[in-house]
């Protein structure tokens, strides 16, 4: 497949203060290989956009980042810092400058919105309980949520949830924001909602944010640079008018929802005929 | 390919070998934890309410009944030697001494351990746990500590309780309906059970009872499968190991303890 490429200005690696880098990055599960030579560079206080198929890889590098799972071979460099040899105290410490948003938010389900987005300020800080309202209760704001403060998550909707989520992901005040599939499942209203939510969020507090996501058209819109990865590898990169005006096959199949293209339909299997036993 | 063939051996020995790895260090983290813990104790007494305050029905109920059962059969057997005055004797020792740590500890895995193994594994499934981390939280610290070191408190005073409500079910079928004289039953027992032989080994039993089965209940949880079937046999694992332990430590201290 031909590789899409961009004017070597725009290419990420030649863009200064790179908050994130894959440089070399193979890794996977066991002995399967989910990413290839992975180079990847995420500019201080841009939106990436990691898009792709299903089970192409893209939360893997969100997991590598937050390294929740470590590389095979290459690195993972987090302000400059490889994230392989830190362990401790010190992984937490640069955990704590990352805010993840799960697929599902993964709430506390134990817990109220309030609690929920209480927690990290409590197991953080010592700061006294007033002040802990005034900066939960903020945080809620911010997404929308002051009133549902008293509900369990399993009271509110998905959307809802994403967004308490999304304020507990921020309640330290990170640097970098991962987001899993933020856009999965929800309502075309809470997927504007949540798509202006990163977007704003990303400018008004200074972020760095990777978005993984399938969505091209909230994708698209909310992206500074969007990176499509397909085959284990990045296959194109670009900002989202590039990457729509691309000729490449595999974009347009992408970017167009085509059925037809480079992914096939059908997953690899044996004769049809020989599947059926009608074969001779 | 049979399934003796060398390869699948070798292979089995090798998972086994990396599951006792992983429960090992578990167990050491656990264990590290200790101080951490106790430092923050509003967690800790909340976990020995849940565990322990939400066990005591079915502790009680089973020790009275317990006590019931050893005070008809005991009598049946002491009146053969004439000796049925010693029937408190008899009923306090069995419960203090092997009963009460035992069924208690078996109850214990049947109603906290379960509900440790399946609140851990749907945790786990619901990426709370990876989101803690990600939170820079440590899970084991904040979420398994405080579970288990409370098993490990709740686990003595269970068993003491549920020693405690046996004797008074010994009593009142011993006593009140088969008409033991009360003041034999209760002067041979007083006279009879040691604290730290008899009422000392029964907690230390049990101690190690409550360890046991907070551990293996959490263990379970923590390594399952994160889908519901794979949570459905960790919580079914965490019986059967429990139990089976409990039953095979019991021989073993029981064992050491005649021993000194």
């Amino acid at each position: 497949m031909a590789q899409f490429q961009l004017p070597d200005t725009l290419m990420p690696s030649h863009l200064p203060d790179a908050f994130v880098e894959l440089r070399g990055v193979t890794c996977g599960y066991g002995d399967k290989v989910i990413l290839e030579d992975i180079e990847l560079t995420v500019p201080r206080g841009k939106v990436v956009a990691l898009m792709g198929t299903s089970g192409g890889g893209k939360t893997t590098v969100l997991r590598l980042i937050g390294r929740q799972i470590k590389a095979m071979s290459g690195q993972v460099l987090l302000d400059g810092v490889d994230m392989a040899g830190v362990e401790g105290e010190t992984l937490m410490a640069a955990r704590r400058r990352m805010g993840m948003l799960f697929q599902h938010g993964a709430l506390f389900t134990d817990l109220t919105v309030f609690e929920n987005v209480a927690f990290p300020l409590r197991e953080h800080t010592d700061l006294p309980e007033s002040i802990i309202r005034d900066l939960v209760l903020m945080k809620l704001n911010a997404v929308g949520l002051r009133g549902s403060r008293d509900l369990f998550p399993s009271e509110v909707s998905g959307g809802m949830a994403r967004r308490v989520a999304l304020a507990r992901a921020m309640a330290l005040d990170p640097e970098l924001m991962l987001y899993d599939e933020p856009f999965a499942g929800l309502d075309p209203i809470s997927m504007g909602v949540a798509a202006r939510l990163i977007r704003d969020l990303n400018d008004a507090m200074g972020l760095t944010s990777i978005v993984v996501s399938h969505d091209v058209d909230e994708t698209f819109l909310i992206a500074d640079h969007v990176v499509l990865l397909a085959n284990r590898r990045i296959i194109a990169q670009g900002t989202p008018v590039q990457l729509r005006q691309s000729e490449d096959p595999f974009v347009r199949q992408f970017v167009q929802a085509r059925p037809e293209g480079p992914v096939q339909f059908h997953q690899p299997a044996v004769d049809l005929a020989h599947d059926f036993g009608v074969a001779r | 390919m049979s399934w003796w063939h060398p390869a699948d051996i070798g292979l089995a020995l090798r998972e086994k070998a990396a599951d006792i790895g992983h429960a090992a260090r578990l167990f050491l983290r656990l264990i590290g934890t200790l101080g951490a813990t106790f430092k923050r104790g509003r967690l800790l007494s909340e976990q020995v309410h849940f565990l322990g305050n939400h066990s005591l029905a079915i502790i009680m109920v089973s020790g009275l009944f317990v006590g019931f059962v050893l005070s008809l059969q005991g009598y049946y057997i002491l009146q053969r030697y004439g000796s049925s005055e010693a029937l408190g004797l008899m009923v306090a020792l069995s419960l203090v001494r092997e009963l009460g740590p035992v069924v208690a500890a078996l109850l214990f895995a049947g109603r906290a351990g379960t509900s440790l193994t399946a609140e851990i594994g749907l945790m786990k499934a619901g990426e709370q746990l990876a989101a803690m981390e990600m939170m820079g939280v440590d899970p084991i610290q904040r979420v398994l500590a405080p579970r288990f070191w409370g098993g490990v408190i709740a686990m003595p005073l269970l068993a003491a309780v549920f020693s405690a409500v046996g004797i008074i079910g010994g009593w009142v079928v011993g006593v009140v309906l088969i008409g033991v004289d009360p003041g034999a039953f209760w002067s041979q027992m007083q006279g009879g059970v040691d604290v730290f032989a008899d009422v000392g080994n029964g907690l230390l039993k049990s101690l190690v009872f409550g360890l046991t089965v907070a551990f293996i209940a959490l263990l379970q949880g923590y390594e399952c499968a994160p889908t519901p079937e794979g949570v459905s046999r960790a919580t079914t694992r965490t019986v059967v190991m429990a139990s089976l332990a409990v039953l095979a430590l019991d021989f073993v201290l029981t064992a050491m303890m005649f021993s000194i």
